[in-house]
């Protein structure tokens, strides 16, 4: 019997973008539940608890990502979060969570420029699955 | 209450304690401060001891001496000069030259103060001295927030300016490695939407180039007499297919006397974002109601929309830049997130007003007062 897909949840505020990453990671053979705003993700979360998540840094606040990926871990510690931005270098919002300090605060496991590739992607998943 | 940390430099030991006498419980306040200055005061007897404490203290306010027992006050000026302190130096000396003052303010001094001074005309320099380094410290501070507000504003700029691209080329992709297999019906939605973001993106850097000129004050503002009938009635008919798309109902009030002296460029993207945000955040079969009217010398622009209306909370900052409220209501509806904010400028450049009320689904009315003749010309 085939086990139960894990489920990724999707937090983005791009629409476009909701549904291109929705569509990669369903052919990853993941089960993709989304959301399109902080507030939405916060009452998804309420319903299930998802395998791992994706989080986009900016929506209704600069900051929206950082509260939501706090609120997933403050609720179940163990669920991988990366947090996915389309600003990186050209502003200087660059964080990576090597320091155990940046980790503490910025609850989130891995930190991703939204450009990646489908197949870095995937492999970034699988390792935080740890499948 | 603020402190100022002085140095008195003196040889005279008398001279010290006379300066900290007068100073001890005197205190600074202008009304554009927001608290009053005391002088917290520390002594030095040579120009070694002072340099010694000025590297090691941070100290705002030097009331030095020029004729010292070892180095004199002028190489004391000159060190806090190359070390480039943040400091406000007062020269005090017995035998004041014009030449001596000339070198002193050429090494950056602030004051120069002859001896011997009453307790009033010290007092007085101190107030001087207290005010510059008060304003100075404002000024620097004001530009690294500017400075900060710049860069918050490019960071959320790249940041609106990537997001379409990301998606357009998330599209192509998919097109391209033939994601939803080959029938080239099912990628229409997927044209449409790259085009939609092409557009969205189009408007934002129209709006760019709007409010980057009104800042600049590079834009011409040509002064003409116009009709605001007029202006109405075009910005209705421009938005009239899309209003037409939705089944909105414009009506405009048309006020006899209707006359505003601005530039038309101005005012019409002033009726042309209110309008077609009327629209835009309305119902289906929803309505707008435009009126203008005269009041003294000002005209009272009236937009309001029967639409999805807006939380108090969202009210609050939908004039700032980039401020989109985002929500199911307005997933599908494109924006720059700067039409607000551009026409906020031109209206407080004019000396005008704008405000909102608003109603969460029942509609919002944004009201914008204009004098009737150019105010900051």
């Amino acid at each position: 019997m085939k086990t139960e897909r894990k489920k990724i949840f999707l937090v983005d505020d791009d629409m476009d973008y909701l549904f291109q990453i929705k569509a990669n990671i369903e052919k990853m053979d993941y089960e993709v539940v989304t959301a399109e705003s902080q507030k939405d993700a916060e009452e998804k979360l309420a319903e299930f608890k998802p395998d791992l998540a994706i989080v986009d840094l900016m929506m209704e606040n600069e900051d929206s990502g950082f509260i939501v990926s706090y609120k997933i871990k403050k609720k179940y510690p163990q669920v991988p979060v990366i947090i996915a931005t389309a600003v990186t270098a050209e502003t200087g919002y660059t964080f990576d969570l090597s320091s155990p300090d940046e980790r503490q605060w910025i609850k989130a496991d891995l930190y991703l420029d939204k450009s990646i590739r489908k197949d870095q992607l995937h492999r970034e998943i699988r390792r935080l699955l740890k499948e | 209450m603020a402190k100022l940390k002085t140095l008195i430099v003196d040889d005279e030991p008398g001279i010290r304690s006379g300066i900290n006498r007068i100073l001890r419980n005197f205190t600074v306040g202008y009304p554009f401060m927001d608290e009053d200055f005391e002088f917290d005061l520390i002594e030095a007897a040579t120009g070694e001891e002072a340099i010694e404490i000025l590297d090691r203290e941070q100290i705002d306010i030097v009331l030095l001496d020029n004729k010292l027992p070892g180095i004199d006050g002028m190489e004391v000026l000159e060190d806090i000069n190359k070390k480039q302190m943040d400091v406000a130096v007062m020269m005090i000396t017995s035998y004041a030259s014009l030449e001596l003052a000339i070198k002193a303010t050429k090494n950056g001094a602030y004051n120069f103060s002859p001896k011997p001074f009453t307790p009033d005309e010290l007092r007085a320099s101190m107030e001087n001295i207290a005010k510059h380094l008060f304003l100075k410290r404002m000024t620097r501070r004001m530009q690294q927030e500017g400075k900060s507000v710049r860069f918050q504003f490019l960071s959320v700029l790249s940041h609106e300016l990537k997001s379409p691209l990301n998606a357009i080329e998330g599209y192509l992709k998919m097109m391209q490695d033939r994601q939803v297999g080959n029938n080239l019906e099912d990628y229409d939605k997927m044209v449409d939407r790259s085009l939609v973001r092409i557009k969205g993106m189009r408007n934002l850097i129209m709006d760019l180039l709007d409010l980057t000129k009104i800042e600049s004050g590079k834009k011409k503002r040509e002064i003409k007499k116009i009709d605001l009938n007029d202006v109405a009635k075009m910005a209705v008919d421009t938005m009239e297919p899309y209003a037409i798309q939705r089944n909105v109902k414009v009506h405009v009030d048309i006020q006899h006397e209707a006359y505003i002296k601005a530039d038309t460029e101005e005012i019409e993207i002033i009726f042309n974002n209110l309008i077609s945000n009327a629209i835009k955040y309305n119902k289906d079969n929803g309505e707008v109601f435009v009126s203008i009217k005269s009041l003294n010398g000002d005209v009272i622009i009236k937009v309001e929309d029967t639409g999805i209306g807006m939380s108090e909370e969202e009210t609050a900052s939908i004039f700032q830049e980039f401020v989109r409220i985002k929500n199911q209501k307005t997933r599908t509806i494109t924006g720059s997130g700067l039409g607000l904010s551009i026409i906020k400028k031109i209206i407080d450049e004019s000396g005008g007003e704008i405000s909102v009320e608003s109603k969460p689904d029942q509609g919002s009315t944004f009201t914008v007062k204009l004098p009737k003749s150019p105010v900051n010309i």
